[in-house]
């Protein structure tokens, strides 16, 4: 504090301002929870917490609210994008750093970016009008031979295949988190110190051997930190599942069945909550959201941050 | 088969996967953006930017009104988060460099950038919303304000740091003050990054749909009144996507073409630029 009083007039009044400005992101977090919570209190005070994350039933009409089938929809959603993407961004990775000829890098690595920068509105309109009609006629018909017949896992693929469930939603998130693994797992990919994988083909390994117990390990916490980062992104996506997820209140195995989640809840309901207490548990549900993704990319950042840490030694 | 072989074989087939997973990724990239395009290209017409929407079931008319909306909201946005971000990152990356106050600040930023953005769009709802009982333009770019300090703050940063700190000590040892040395000095060698920054910002911040869906929600006539509901292009495509008419469908592609286009050229460029101005 000393130090600053000593400072001239002008720097004084600049560090000031600029202290404030800092100071907005500590603001807007702290003043978002509160609002949050304020806002849902009602909906706190009528279902607790528990029974509001148990509780399957969403009825405006009956004002029986409960968070399950959102959570359930969420979480199914974002298993299966990640189950997707991760082996695929890690395969794009691996191709960036170990496969390609030097003059496809950088062009791949600027066509894996643009598909990050595309916002998911375009994402999601995409998956509306060209992957959903494609998912219905041959895809999910394709699946069903396949798989119905086998007892447990026919329960997957039951009903009449619209396209608009939770398994395309599930496709067009993969696409959407695949750059945030691929190109933070290809920059964890190329800190491994060449002496290391160069020790490694002295004593014979084959290049996939390197990948696998040299650079892979090496580089492990910062493709942890990218797939938690990327779960984090998954959890709060809206518009790119808001138009194939058919906002349908129900926790169905089949995963040829519309759905929600916690983000097409809010987008679809909002505007036309007319009680008090309709409005109160889409709050509710924006705050555990909140809290769930804020837990989630914290957890990211210190796996980044201790990746950051490794490497510097 | 002997060992070698099969390891060989391994291998081979775990790095075709790869190579077959990269190719996947384009393939999306491809697939996306061809459709975009080849939707897009044909529902462009002059009309869209300077005629206002037909009554909904009428053929023709255009998006005039989300045009300006946007412009309107991104501005006002810009004008607010922008200050604020470029402020903050000076603070944390000058003043307060190296104190535990700075990192915290700089993880929650990173934390920030990354959380729901349409959390943050029911958070302005409660603040900007609720109280005066309509919804209004300065709610929407409030929102998006608020998505915008935090990415502006973490990559002034990030440019602040990169400039050298003896740079700063030949300035302090000709008796200029901090102040001036973060003016004439800093701000002067980052001022590329700090610009392209800003600019990758605004480009997040124009694709952005759900924190605008209960703020600025929507409007079907033309309005430069920030205190009413306004249209968005992205707000107007997500109506129009999920509406029942062909004729929106198309106008909805010609919105989505145009921002896909103008994102993806300014994200590019502007990555472009970083990476040639900061290559060493």
């Amino acid at each position: 504090m000393k130090k600053f009083l000593r400072l001239p007039a002008a720097d004084l009044i600049f560090a000031v301002i600029s202290f404030s400005a800092s100071f907005t992101i500590l603001t807007l977090i702290f003043s978002t929870i509160l609002v949050l919570y304020n806002e849902s209190s009602l909906a706190i005070h009528k279902f607790g917490l528990l029974n509001f994350i148990f509780t399957v039933d969403w009825d405006p009409v009956k004002e029986v609210f409960g968070a399950a089938a959102s959570l359930y929809g969420t979480l199914i959603t974002t298993v299966l994008a990640l189950s997707i993407a991760v082996p695929v961004s890690i395969g794009i990775a691996i191709f960036l750093t170990e496969i390609s000829p030097h003059f496809l890098k950088t062009p791949i690595g600027i066509a894996i970016e643009m598909l990050a920068a595309i916002p998911s509105i375009i994402y999601g309109m995409w998956g509306l009008f060209t992957l959903a009609p494609i998912m219905a006629e041959y895809i999910e018909p394709a699946l069903q031979s396949v798989f119905g017949d086998i007892p447990v896992v026919g329960k997957l693929f039951e009903g009449t295949p619209m396209g608009v469930d939770l398994l395309t939603a599930s496709i067009i998130l993969s696409i959407m988190i695949t750059p945030f693994i691929a190109s933070i797992s290809r920059d964890s990919f190329n800190l491994t110190p060449d002496i290391v994988k160069e020790s490694a083909y002295a004593l014979g390994a084959t290049k996939w051997e390197v990948i696998k117990d040299i650079v892979i390990p090496y580089s492990k916490l910062g493709v942890y930190g990218g797939i938690v980062l990327a779960l984090g992104r998954a959890l709060g996506e809206t518009m790119a599942v808001a138009f194939v997820l058919g906002n349908k209140h129900q926790i169905t195995p089949s995963l040829l069945d519309a759905a929600a989640t916690i983000t097409v809840t809010l987008a679809n309901e909002f505007t036309e909550a007319d009680t008090d207490i309709y409005l109160s548990s889409l709050f509710y549900l924006a705050l555990i959201l909140f809290i769930l993704s804020f837990t989630i990319l914290a957890v990211a950042k210190f796996f980044l941050l201790r990746a950051e840490k490794h490497y510097q030694r | 088969m002997d060992l070698k072989t099969k390891r060989k074989i391994k291998g081979n087939i775990a790095l075709l996967l790869s190579t077959f997973a990269a190719f996947m990724g384009l393939f999306w990239l491809v697939f996306i953006i061809f459709d975009v395009l080849r939707h897009g290209i044909t529902a462009l017409n002059l009309e869209l930017f300077l005629e206002d929407p037909a009554p909904p079931g009428v053929p023709g008319g255009g998006l005039r009104n989300a045009f300006v909306g946007q412009f309107l909201i991104t501005s006002v946005a810009t004008i607010i988060g922008v200050p604020l971000g470029i402020l903050g990152g000076t603070f944390i990356a000058e003043y307060a460099r190296g104190t535990v106050f700075a990192k915290v600040i700089s993880i929650l930023s990173d934390i920030m950038v990354s959380v729901p953005s349409i959390v943050v769009g029911t958070f302005i709802y409660a603040l900007l919303v609720k109280p005066f009982g309509h919804f209004s333009g300065w709610a929407g770019a409030a929102a998006l304000a608020f998505i915008m300090v935090p990415v502006v703050l973490r990559t002034t940063e990030d440019m602040l740091k990169l400039v050298p700190w003896t740079l700063r000590e030949a300035a302090f040892a000709l008796g200029a003050s901090y102040f001036r040395v973060i003016k004439d000095v800093v701000y002067r060698a980052a001022a590329t990054g700090i610009l392209t920054g800003v600019i990758l910002a605004i480009a997040r911040i124009a694709g952005e749909t759900a924190p605008l869906l209960f703020t600025s929600f929507n409007n079907s006539y033309f309005t430069t009144n920030m205190n009413e509901p306004i249209a968005s292009l992205t707000v107007t495509i997500f109506n129009y996507a999920m509406g029942p008419y062909e004729d929106w469908h198309e106008k909805a592609w010609a919105a989505a073409f145009i921002i896909t286009v103008v994102i993806l050229i300014v994200t590019v460029t502007s990555r472009m630029i970083i990476h040639w101005r900061y290559k060493s």
